[in-house]
């Protein structure tokens, strides 16, 4: 589904490549976590996969396709959550939705069906004709995963998206990726949650300063290091202990 | 490769242009105070800087502007000044004893002008003209003994003026040109005197002393009917393009929140392309154009003769006045796209927008004429939208032309748009190229 040859980003003026040389390779249907400490180049990673930055080196194919001969096809292909809330705070949850999955070409009432019927499942149905701007942090969260799959993409990426919400919020967006994953969707994820990565994520790649130092299925890489109890214990070990401030 | 039909899925590209159309349009209604911003505040400049300038042009016209003058003459010529200057219905003479006086005054900005009469004006005048016209009378053999005197030198006399430092140069020329031509018609009413007594006619005048050449001002017309400009045809327009041009502001205003908030970046996600997402904007706030545009005209119409001010007359002129607004609104919408694509902060955009409204303002003639300006500051002019819009406008109200004729300042108009979005596109498209 996603074949990674050789990613590198170096940014202008930057010291250091934020990816470097990173090859992966992830297949249909898998539910796969990019974990790393701050700065590790998991965001640089997946802005390059869903063509919002040009790579340095290095190619990347999704389903067979590249944004460079096939980019409105891609971009109907995937969809993508980024961390931070895309919505117009003076649109209501509705509107918002109404106008990102337009520009997806859904319209009419299939386009009114599919929100009503995800704002349901998100638990906004009461809230969808408030303006974003009134949303809490765990609301808006869901509204920005809402309007990253009314498409119903085939790959999908998510930066981040329980950074910042309540346990509640947290189980629902779970619970509805899981769902997406069920119909198909293969998911690209990246998170600080540790926890949350061991039950939700089918793979994993820990990455450090652009490179994956180790990649695997959660419960296996669990096994395989010593003294290992969970995922975390695994990141610890692989990426060490010391803080990661970056400016 | 989208088209703008796709089998199975219809009309996508309009779609999704009616979806950014509607998009902004719910963005902007939110915003009731941009809102009133965008419609209220060229109305109100409007209305003052035709309140300003009516009351400017009545200043020279209607009021009298009070003027020191300080007689050292005491003579027929200082009479006629004051004479010819109470009758001009411009100034209110105020005498004043001395220069200094007068000058202090003037300087300090209690006045803006005064004039001094030197002394001894009137007798070296009718010298200077005695002299002349001894001269002339002794090469036809006519001269008499009365005018027989030795060749004396006579010093040329000055009248000197003092301006309020404060004041515009286009009054102080008015006023300038006003004494000169007043001066020249009493030296060669002295003229025409002293030949006329030393021809011995002192009874019957036997020269007319009125000017022979005359001027007319042939205005154009639309009919048989003399169009007259007033104040509001040359306002109106000037403002309304004005006011027009600084929708360039929200506009990259808009742009810029677009990247900040981080909706620009989800839509470069999805697969829509950057000018359906400028076109959206385009529409929107080519309506809000219009209705500005035609909000001055209402005003123009109907409440500047309600407070005193000359009305607007657009009869048989509308369909050609809204093209115009249209392609200027365009040519105004084009330089805020560009702007707000370039732009990464609003810190950017508003101040950089507005003044370049400005100097857009200062170029196109909205200020000075453009044929008062430096020629090099004219061939500048030319490229300036708001000259084209400002023209055509003109063209429209005062020059009375028709389409053909305003046609290339329309095409004009259009092309900077196109340029102008075309260029943003470009640029966006290259920064984000994948």
């Amino acid at each position: 589904m996603i074949q990674i040859n050789q990613l590198s980003k170096k940014y202008k003026g930057a010291e250091f490549f934020s990816v470097k040389d990173l090859s992966l390779k992830v297949e249909p249907g898998e539910i796969y976590g990019l974990l790393g400490p701050n700065g590790a180049g998991k965001t640089t990673l997946i802005s390059m996969l869903t063509s919002l930055l040009k790579p340095t080196s290095g190619s990347f194919t999704i389903n067979g396709l590249n944004f460079k001969d096939n980019k409105n096809q891609l971009k109907q292909l995937i969809g993508i959550v980024p961390q931070e809330y895309a919505l117009y705070p003076t649109l209501t949850a509705f509107e918002n939705l109404q106008y990102f999955g337009s520009m997806y070409g859904i319209k009419g009432e299939t386009l009114k069906k599919s929100i009503c019927e995800h704002l349901e499942i998100m638990g906004l149905s009461k809230f969808s004709d408030k303006k974003t701007a009134t949303f809490s942090g765990g609301m808006k969260r869901r509204v920005n995963l809402i309007a990253g799959i009314l498409h119903q993409p085939k790959v999908l990426f998510l930066d981040e998206p329980t950074v910042g919400v309540d346990v509640q919020s947290k189980n629902v967006i779970i619970d509805h990726l899981k769902l997406l994953n069920k119909q198909g969707a293969t998911i690209i994820y990246t998170s600080h949650h540790l926890n949350e990565a061991e039950v939700f994520c089918t793979h994993v790649a820990i990455i450090d300063n652009g490179e994956i130092i180790i990649k695997g299925i959660p419960s296996e890489l669990i096994k395989n290091q010593t003294g290992a109890n969970n995922l975390e214990d695994v990141f610890l070990v692989q990426t060490g202990k010391g803080l990661r401030d970056y400016a | 490769m989208y088209f703008w039909y796709k089998p199975g899925k219809g009309f996508v590209i309009m779609h999704k242009l009616w979806a950014s159309t509607y998009k902004e349009m719910i963005l902007l209604t939110r915003d009731l105070g941009g809102i009133a911003i965008l419609f209220i505040m060229p109305l109100l400049l409007l209305i003052v800087i035709t309140l300003v300038q009516d009351s400017t042009f009545k200043t020279i016209s209607d009021v009298r502007i009070p003027v020191l003058l300080v007689d050292n003459d005491q003579g027929e010529v200082s009479k006629n000044i004051i004479e010819n200057l109470a009758e001009s219905n411009s100034f209110e003479i105020l005498l004043k004893n001395t220069e200094e006086e007068a000058k202090d005054a003037v300087f300090a900005g209690k006045y803006q002008l005064a004039i001094v009469i030197p002394e001894n004006l009137s007798t070296s005048l009718q010298k200077k003209v005695n002299q002349n016209v001894g001269g002339i009378l002794a090469k036809f053999g006519l001269e008499e003994d009365s005018l027989i005197t030795p060749k004396e030198t006579i010093p040329q006399k000055e009248v000197r003026l003092y301006f309020d430092p404060a004041t515009q140069v286009s009054f102080k020329s008015s006023v300038k040109n006003g004494i000169d031509k007043m001066i020249s018609k009493i030296e060669t009413q002295s003229i025409y005197k002293t030949f006329q007594t030393e021809l011995g006619e002192e009874t019957e005048p036997i020269f007319d002393t009125e000017n022979f050449i005359a001027f007319k001002e042939i205005r154009p017309t639309k009919g048989n009917k003399e169009i007259i400009p007033n104040s509001a045809q040359h306002n109106i327009p000037a403002w309304t393009l004005f006011a027009i041009f600084f929708i360039i502001v929200p506009l990259s205003i808009n742009l810029v929140k677009e990247k900040n908030q981080g909706t620009f970046v989800r839509l470069r996600t999805t697969p829509v392309n950057y000018a359906t997402v400028l076109g959206g904007k385009t529409l929107v706030y080519l309506v809000v154009c219009l209705i500005q545009f035609t909000l001055m005209l209402l005003v123009g119409i109907y409440l500047f003769p309600a407070i005193g001010l000359p009305g607007l007359d657009v009869s048989g002129k509308l369909a050609m006045l809204y093209l115009v607004a249209l392609f200027s609104g365009l040519a105004a919408i084009g330089l805020g796209l560009l702007l707000g694509t370039i732009a990464e902060t609003q810190e950017q955009a508003a101040p950089f927008g507005s003044t370049l409204v400005v100097i857009l303002a200062a170029l196109g003639g909205v200020w000075v004429p453009v044929f008062v300006m430096p020629k090099f500051m004219q061939l500048i002019s030319k490229i300036s939208p708001m000259n084209w819009g400002l023209e055509a406008f003109y063209d429209v109200f005062l020059r009375n032309m028709q389409f053909a004729e305003i046609l290339p300042r329309i095409l004009l108009l259009l092309l900077f748009f196109l340029t102008t979005t075309i260029i943003a596109i470009i640029y966006n498209q290259r920064k984000n190229a994948v």
